[in-house]
């Protein structure tokens, strides 16, 4: 199947945020795709906090049968937690596990006055009440088939890996 | 009881036998050798087709825990698993509790080693009251008791003045001394070879000068005093060569080595393994390997099982905490065996080492098998395998590195002044 | 010989027993691992799940409050139940055997064993006696045994030396002191070995050093200015106060004299040396305080490292099988 252009993608993600900005929003990005994302939204936007990150390895709820990531990288938060708006950005909406680890992690750094969740791709397959407040793209996958997010120089591109 | 072992390669190192030769057993002595006496008649016939008939083995050293110890081990169990081992004589340490330092208390374990009718005890008398290097015992009493030598077991004498005495005081008499060598301060915390596996284990090391001070020490007692000395469990290269040069000094000194310590070296302490805990210790590989060159050469006169039945309590435990000490009658045999067969040695040589030699430094008529002598006999077959386990071990002491080890050499039967006092089920060859 | 028996079957790290052959990868893994774990020391809620539902016993036949107090502290931030245990004080004293009281614990659904024991190789003792019986997903930690490791320390130091240096290969590294009667000697010798560290030296007196110390990769020196010329790192050990005078030495103040890190004595090491040292510190035996309150002292950020490691040692064992 032909997979829609992230580049495109990611305009129309910029475009629904843009109007819900405010001086206190922060944006979030989820290791590792959406670290990207996050960095190019925020140039999008113009906005004045500088954008996060976090890596949510050590709230995994598979960490005790997958063990520990090789690559587990610091979260950072470069902001006060406490009182702020913010939006969660990450590639692909899937099960919604990923973003309950980042919820229950965000929370240990402060109480978020409002938290957000942009996605660039919503594949469907949720295990979790989970639901994004903006999404540029749906796509329906089989449950075997994954899609991510690549980086090539400046370019972003979406890809299937997998069965 | 009239015994004849049929078929079997005799090897009779004192005689310099070494063929097939048949053995005729009469009223606990041998009656001849190869042709049946006139007249005859075979009570029982043992075939040893395939096997080879040899003196019964002698160990120098073996722990029978009694009295005082036995819940390590009682001289029912540990007799047992002497003939279970080819052994026939053996000698002890006084190292129990009490020491065997009364006639009293030697003349109750001859006597109970009487009554179990199995292989010959010879006891060694403490050569100070309670091994505590401080007051002598009484030598000339506990030798009319049975006992042969005297010894102050693994415990070192700190006062160097009690041992020159006490060495004087056995030379009155004629009595041989045997020191285990170590030096008491050198070896007081100490638990492993001093080198780069106890640097690395962080486990205090026995320096090997412990060994060659205490041998120096004792030579020179030895050659003021005119005493017989024995020096026990010898570990090291370096002791080896002092001894070699006391010798070519005109001096009579005998030595011997512990079965383990030519099988085994530090390395083997692996990571921890509190069965390799010993004394003295497991030495350098190159230690071990002067110590197979020169029973091979004999400048070691013989080799012993040093037989230390510990109960598993006293070995699970850290490795410095753990009881020193292996168990070996049940291993001596075939663990000469292996040794002479890495050093190709040919098996009447080896076989002396356990049998005429050890006779030798113990002063018995002994290890032989000549006319007259007692029918002191082991039956084995060199190459049938023997699993060492838990499980088959007579001995009360399951402690050993050997566990889960296949060796060569397995005892057939086991004669005592022409008793059959041990042999496999059926003495069965299709059991091989 | 046996296999290593801390590493499990597919060689991950299943005990953590000593710095000793633990593959580079491993020790890297952990360094990097530990990385992470520095940043939740500062956040609001210190605290992440992974060992949540988990029993952390701390098995302490041998006091140390100050060590105790960092496993406590990792094993906490990591959400797990923490269970102190000084046993020199309790069950050996009723004749309880140490494997007799390492049953009964592991019948309390115990996960970990942090064990620190005064006779070396007394954790490799549970961890052979938990797989004998069939208990291996319990895992021990080794704080520190002995005379033989204290592998914890040795890579809270490697983090420590890693983070100020970045690349062990370029490096001059001294350790200084007891090393002898020092399992963190031994475990810092082993993991710099393992990381490729080039130029590795012990300075000691003579009867300081163990036997064939040089078989474990360092040059032996016996004197600190020749010892510490042009080093990169410099790793002081603690010398127990028993050890300062009799027949090993003969007086703190002549130890101090030749073997003491001062000022003076440092300024012949790299401009830039860092200097580190274990804690807890004997201030004018083993080292000036001119130098422990220095510039180049690192001895703080150790101990702060040394949550991170610890942490990191305990959620990778954390999710490692049997």
């Amino acid at each position: 199947m032909s997979l829609p252009d992230a580049e495109h993608l990611l305009v129309v993600l910029a475009d629904q945020i843009r109007p819900r900005v405010g001086a206190d929003t922060a944006l979030v990005g989820l290791h590792t795709g959406g670290v990207w994302l996050a960095q190019r939204l925020h140039a999008l936007l113009g906005l004045m906090q500088p954008a996060g990150s976090l890596d949510v390895s050590f709230y995994r709820d598979d960490y005790a049968k997958r063990g520990l990531a090789r690559d587990t990288r610091s979260s950072s938060l470069p902001f006060e937690v406490e009182g702020r708006h913010l939006i969660l950005v990450d590639d692909v909406l899937h099960t919604g596990r990923t973003v309950r680890a980042a919820l229950n992690e965000l929370f240990d750094y402060g109480r978020p006055l409002r938290v957000e969740l942009a996605v660039l791709v919503d594949r469907g397959g949720r295990e979790l009440p989970v639901a994004p407040t903006y999404c540029a793209a749906t796509l329906d996958l089989p449950p075997g088939q994954r899609v991510k997010l690549a980086q090539d120089g400046d370019t972003l591109s979406l890809r299937l890996t997998g069965s | 009881m009239k015994i004849h072992i049929k078929g079997g390669h005799l090897i009779d190192p004192a005689q310099d036998i070494d063929a097939p030769t048949d053995l005729y057993i009469a009223a606990g002595k041998v009656v001849a050798l190869g042709d049946a006496p006139d007249g005859f008649h075979a009570n029982r016939v043992l075939d040893a087709t395939g096997r080879i008939v040899a003196p019964g083995l002698i160990d120098l050293c073996a722990r029978l825990r009694e009295p005082g110890l036995e819940y390590r081990a009682t001289l029912e169990s540990e007799m047992a698993a002497a003939v279970a081992g080819g052994i026939t004589s053996l000698a002890c340490p006084p190292d129990t509790d009490p020491v065997l330092d009364e006639p009293g208390l030697v003349e109750m374990l001859k006597h109970r080693a009487r009554m179990l009718n199995l292989a010959h005890v010879y006891p060694h008398g403490a050569l100070t009251m309670g091994l505590k290097g401080q007051r002598l015992t009484e030598m000339g009493e506990l030798f009319d008791a049975g006992c042969i030598a005297f010894s102050q077991a693994n415990v070192p004498v700190a006062d160097t003045q009690v041992l020159f005495r006490a060495m004087q005081y056995a030379a009155t008499f004629g009595y041989t001394v045997w020191l285990q060598p170590t030096d008491l301060h050198l070896s007081s915390d100490g638990v492993a070879h001093e080198g780069e596996v106890a640097a690395r284990l962080g486990l205090t090391g026995i320096p090997i000068l412990a060994e060659t001070l205490a041998i120096g020490q004792m030579l020179q007692l030895a050659r003021a005093t005119g005493c017989r000395l024995h020096l026990a469990r010898i570990s090291s290269r370096a002791g080896l060569m002092l001894i070699d040069q006391a010798r070519l000094d005109g001096l009579k000194v005998s030595c011997d080595v512990a079965i383990h310590s030519l099988h085994l070296c530090d390395v083997d302490i692996g990571y921890f393994d509190p069965q390799c805990r010993t004394i003295p210790p497991l030495r350098a590989q190159f230690d071990r390997e002067a110590l197979r060159a020169a029973l091979a050469d004999g400048r070691i006169d013989a080799l012993c099982s040093d037989h230390t039945p510990v109960d598993d309590d006293a070995k699970q435990v850290p490795f410095a905490e753990a009881e020193p000490g292996t168990t070996g009658l049940e291993l001596l045999l075939p663990l000469t065996l292996s040794w002479a067969r890495e050093m190709h040695l040919p098996l009447p040589l080896a076989l002396a080492r356990i049998t005429s030699d050890a006779a030798r430094v113990l002063g018995l008529d002994a290890g032989h098998l000549r006319i007259g002598s007692a029918a002191d006999v082991c039956i084995f077959d060199p190459d049938a395998p023997v699993m060492i386990s838990r499980a088959t071990l007579r001995s009360q002491g399951r402690n050993t590195p050997f566990i889960g080890r296949e060796l060569l050499g397995k005892v057939c039967a086991t004669l005592v002044s022409g008793q059959v006092v041990y042999e496999t089920p059926a003495n069965d060859k299709t059991a091989r | 010989m046996a296999r290593n028996p801390q590493l499990n079957r597919h060689g991950e790290l299943q005990h953590l027993l000593t710095t000793e052959g633990l593959p580079r990868d491993v020790i890297t893994r952990i360094l990097d691992t530990a990385e992470p774990f520095t940043v939740v020391a500062e956040r609001e809620v210190k605290k992440l799940p992974l060992l949540r539902g988990k029993s952390v016993f701390n098995l302490f036949f041998e006091n140390s409050t100050r060590t105790r107090t960092t496993f406590e502290i990792a094993a906490k931030r990591l959400s797990a139940d923490v269970i102190n245990l000084n046993i020199s004080t309790s069950s050996t004293n009723k004749g309880e055997t140490l494997l007799d009281t390492v049953d009964n614990l592991a019948a309390m659904q115990a996960d970990m064993f942090v064990v620190r024991h005064a006779s070396s190789g007394a954790p490799y003792l549970i961890a052979q006696h938990l797989e004998a019986t069939g208990r291996d997903h319990i895992h021990v930690i080794n704080a520190g045994d002995g005379r033989h490791a204290h592998p914890t320390q040795g890579l809270l130091d490697m983090y420590t030396i890693r983070h100020y240096k970045r690349d062990f290969t370029q490096l001059s590294v001294a350790v200084v002191g007891d090393i002898l009667h020092s399992r963190v000697a031994r475990s810092q010798i082993h993991a710099l070995t393992t990381l490729g560290v080039p130029d590795l030296r012990a300075i000691a007196p003579k009867t300081l050093l163990p036997a064939d110390i040089d078989r474990l990769g360092c040059r032996v020196f016996h004197d600190m200015a020749e010892g510490l010329r042009g080093v990169d790192v410099v790793m002081m050990l603690r010398l127990q106060n028993e050890r300062m005078q009799g027949s090993l030495l003969p007086s703190p103040q002549e130890y101090f004299k030749f073997f003491g890190l001062t000022q003076e004595k440092l300024a012949l090491a790299k401009p830039d040396a860092i200097v580190l040292h274990p804690g807890p510190m004997n201030r004018g035996v083993e080292i000036d305080s001119a130098v422990a309150d220095g510039r180049q002292a690192v001895i703080l950020p150790q101990v702060t490292f040394g949550i991170a490691v610890r942490m990191a040692v305990m959620a990778m064992l954390g999710s490692v099988e049997a």
